[in-house]
């Protein structure tokens, strides 16, 4: 690697040391799946080139998206906005107010046109012409629709704007709709999840800065490298599922033992994520849904999460379990038969009338026996 | 001059017939079982690999042999000579016993071909408490046989060679006491390997050699009582109680170490609640207990005066040699049947067969018994005092007269 004052500078300024700013790069090229070569490159990336300027936009949403991403440690939240991208509107994270805020959305889009990235977190209201969300005095489809027009790729971020979530399932009051469904001429990256894991978000956002390119999307636009695998198929419960040990209600046996949560509703098996992997909280020992006994419920996936009751049985994308399972422990053996028993019982009987009648007769024969040797004496 | 005599009585009775009917029995399933394996005939499986052939034919039936062995102890080590007429009874019965334990290993075991290995140096396996087991069993089947060459020698009247005998027969005496008490506690000590197997109640560890021998000593004495009693009652119409009231009062004292030996071992192993969870291992250990217990009591009222009112005497004795014979059995059946547990899904109740060969091997046992009582000199002579233990024959058997 060429010596290069600017991965000094940059470290400096987060207080890191360079080598702590390399690993941590490297970190995140490993969650990409990359090799280390692309962690050295990502590092020079954020270092040298102009922070990108990020656009986060709030619609119908719980600023649970943006809360998940404040609990992460690598990079935190401060080093991603402060020395990553520039965060030039968030109604959450901004200083800015009112008109001011507005100020800034508009200067940061216009300043880089066609090379910002556009977050949306929430989903978007389109009935009675999108009026059940309103910022500036205008709707989110009008704000959307601006936003999109000059950006560089547009992020869902969230179940909510990735499919809809909460706001769009039944009966569906503001007639919310994803992303994906407002910005059509656009691809859209959905990183679903409620909340989703931030290391799903800022790895995609990493490539982005990086290699200016989007990772590869699955056909429900999901990074692959998060989204590729079912969370039944990483399930640490996983053999319980396979050998027939299931929780049946929440606190019996099977499920403070941390059985299979498949019969009380874990939609784990319909869904893709990788919660079982990359867990959440950055605590390990299982923390995430289904490690602490909680039933998957399917929120990174369209059509289950919000949409699915919450105890009805998942559909096994993959094997469905048997309806009857071999016994772990098959029978063995053969217990007592009546003519075994039949047979016992004569000998034991035999016993106890063998010896009555002995213990009967000997008393007989040494009374006799006395008294002969009395008569004799 | 000999103590012993012929029984002059028919060969073939009721009773002979009857056993010898139960022997063909067992003969004719022994052979199904070397034809078609041990499946064919047994309800043994992977998770109970020793069924009752191993826990009667060799456990208990060896235990039940230890006539001689408890004799030889008192006669010889504690030079208890007025016992000696009992001796050549229990060594025949001792023969009978060991002899068809060690045939009922090798019948129990699925490769039986490969038996003769245990002898081969090259393929013993010095850690290995079945070893110490087989060859100790082996050697003393023989030692039991040279002990009991004297009975022959008198029958066919080889008075030269009996001299001889007699000149060495200490030696074998010597060792026939030292091998019973090896492989009697290495039958206990099997126990210790199946590890947690084995139900706590009956899992005493480094106690199980220890039980095991004294339980099979004590059996020993009461098997004496046993056979004696039935031979007079059934055969000689002559008490022989003089004879063996004695070995009830050792057998007391023994049964009383057992037990303080066993509680001792549950309460250091802190068991004791495995005997009140109403479990049927603890309805089998009370069961067992009681066996054990009840002889004690017997035994010690056994002591008073002959004329008071009762049981008598020989009653009394026969009945708690009766409960300590079921008692040991029972204690071995407990430790290797029913508190063993192999792991979930296994099950195991002897087969009708199985139980069959069993009673054969016994029926052999007393039709072998019976017949050899009447063709060799075996049974003491009757004497003319009656009720007096140790009247007796005081003064005379020393060890080479045997």
């Amino acid at each position: 690697m060429p010596k290069d004052d600017s991965l000094d500078r940059i470290a400096e300024r987060l207080g890191l040391s360079r080598r702590a700013f390399l690993k941590f790069c490297t970190g995140v090229a490993a969650t990409l799946g990359l090799s280390s070569q692309a962690g050295v490159a990502m590092a020079q990336a954020v270092a040298a080139s102009r922070r990108p300027s990020v656009i986060w936009l709030s619609a119908q949403e719980c600023t649970g998206c943006t809360e998940s991403l404040l609990r992460a440690t690598h990079p935190t939240l401060e080093t991603l906005i402060l020395d990553m991208i520039s965060l030039d509107y968030s109604e959450t994270l901004m200083v800015a107010a009112g008109h001011d805020a507005e100020v800034a959305r508009h200067a940061a889009m216009k300043e880089n046109h066609g090379k910002y990235v556009v977050v949306v977190d929430g989903s978007i209201p389109t009935k009675d012409g999108g009026i059940y969300c309103k910022v500036a005095g205008k709707t989110m489809q009008e704000h959307l629709y601006e936003a999109a027009e000059g950006a560089a790729a547009i992020i869902a971020i969230g179940s909510c704007a990735s499919w809809g979530g909460v706001p769009a399932s039944g009966p569906n009051p503001t007639g919310a709709v994803p992303v994906s469904e407002i910005i059509k001429d656009k691809p859209v990256i959905n990183i679903p999840g409620c909340p989703p894991n931030p290391y799903n978000f800022l790895a995609t956002v990493m490539q982005l800065i990086t290699y200016g390119t989007v990772p590869e999307l699955d056909k429900e636009n999901r990074p692959k490298f998060a989204y590729g695998r079912l969370i039944h198929e990483n399930c640490e419960r996983r053999p319980h599922f396979d050998a027939g040990r299931f929780a049946t209600e929440f606190g019996d046996e099977g499920h403070r033992k941390g059985w299979c949560l498949y019969k009380l509703g874990c939609k784990g098996p319909e869904t893709y994520a990788n919660c079982p992997a990359i867990e959440f909280g950055d605590v390990g020992g299982g923390a995430w849904p289904v490690g602490v006994g909680a039933p998957c419920f399917g929120c990174t996936e369209k059509g289950v999460g919000f949409t699915k009751p919450l105890h009805e049985q998942a559909k096994v994308a993959t094997h469905t379990p048997p309806d009857m399972f071999p016994p772990v422990h098959p029978d063995v053996g053969q217990g007592v038969t009546p003519g075994a028993a039949a047979l016992v019982g004569a000998v034991a009987g035999a016993i106890l009338g063998g010896t009555a009648v002995t213990v009967r007769e000997l008393g007989r024969m040494e009374k006799q026996a006395h008294d002969e040797h009395d008569a004799s004496a | 001059m000999s103590e012993y005599r012929i029984l002059k009585r028919p060969l073939l009775t009721p009773v002979t017939l009857f056993f010898g009917v139960l022997a063909v029995i067992g003969l004719i399933l022994l052979a199904k079982r070397f034809i078609f394996g041990l499946g064919s005939v047994t309800n043994l499986n992977d998770g109970y690999p020793w069924g009752i052939w191993v826990v009667y034919d060799i456990m208990i039936g060896t235990a039940f042999a230890c006539g001689g062995y408890a004799l030889a102890l008192t006669v010889y080590i504690f030079n208890r000579g007025q016992y000696h007429p009992l001796v050549r009874p229990a060594l025949l019965a001792s023969l009978f016993g060991y002899g068809l334990g060690g045939l009922s290993a090798v019948i129990d075991m699925g490769r039986y071909w490969n038996a003769w290995q245990i002898i081969n140096p090259w393929q013993q396996n010095f850690n290995a408490v079945m070893l110490e087991v087989a060859l100790c069993i082996t050697a003393y089947v023989t030692i039991l046989i040279i002990e009991f060459l004297p009975a022959v020698l008198e029958r066919f009247k080889l008075e030269t060679w009996r001299r001889r005998l007699d000149r060495v027969l200490f030696i074998f005496i010597a060792i026939g006491v030292v091998l019973p008490t090896m492989h009697q506690s290495s039958l206990g000590s099997l126990l210790i390997l199946f590890g947690q197997k084995v139900h706590p109640l009956w899992q005493a560890v480094e106690f199980l050699p220890l039980l095991a021998l004294v339980s099979a000593v004590t059996m020993g004495f009461a098997i004496v009582i046993f056979e004696a009693s039935l031979v007079s009652l059934k055969l000689t119409r002559e008490p022989e109680t003089h004879l063996f009231a004695g070995l009830g009062r050792i057998a007391r004292w023994l049964l009383v170490a057992f037990l303080a030996f066993r509680f001792i071992d549950l309460t250091r192993r802190d068991a004791w609640g495995y005997a009140f969870d109403g479990s049927f291992e603890a309805f089998m250990f009370w069961a067992e207990t009681a066996l054990f217990i009840l002889p004690v009591i017997l035994l010690f009222r056994e002591s008073r005066p002959v004329h008071s009112p009762g049981m008598g005497r020989g009653p009394i004795l026969f009945l708690s040699g009766v409960c300590v014979l079921l008692a040991g059995a029972l204690y071995r059946i407990n430790g290797v049947l029913v508190g063993f547990n192999p792991g979930p899904g296994f099950h195991y109740f002897p087969s009708v067969e199985e139980l069959l060969v069993t009673l054969g091997v016994i029926a052999m046992e007393v039709v072998g018994y019976l017949l050899v009582i009447k063709l060799f000199p075996v049974l003491p002579k009757p004497h003319p005092e009656i009720d007096h233990g140790k009247s007796a024959a005081t003064s005379q058997a020393p060890a080479a007269q045997a």
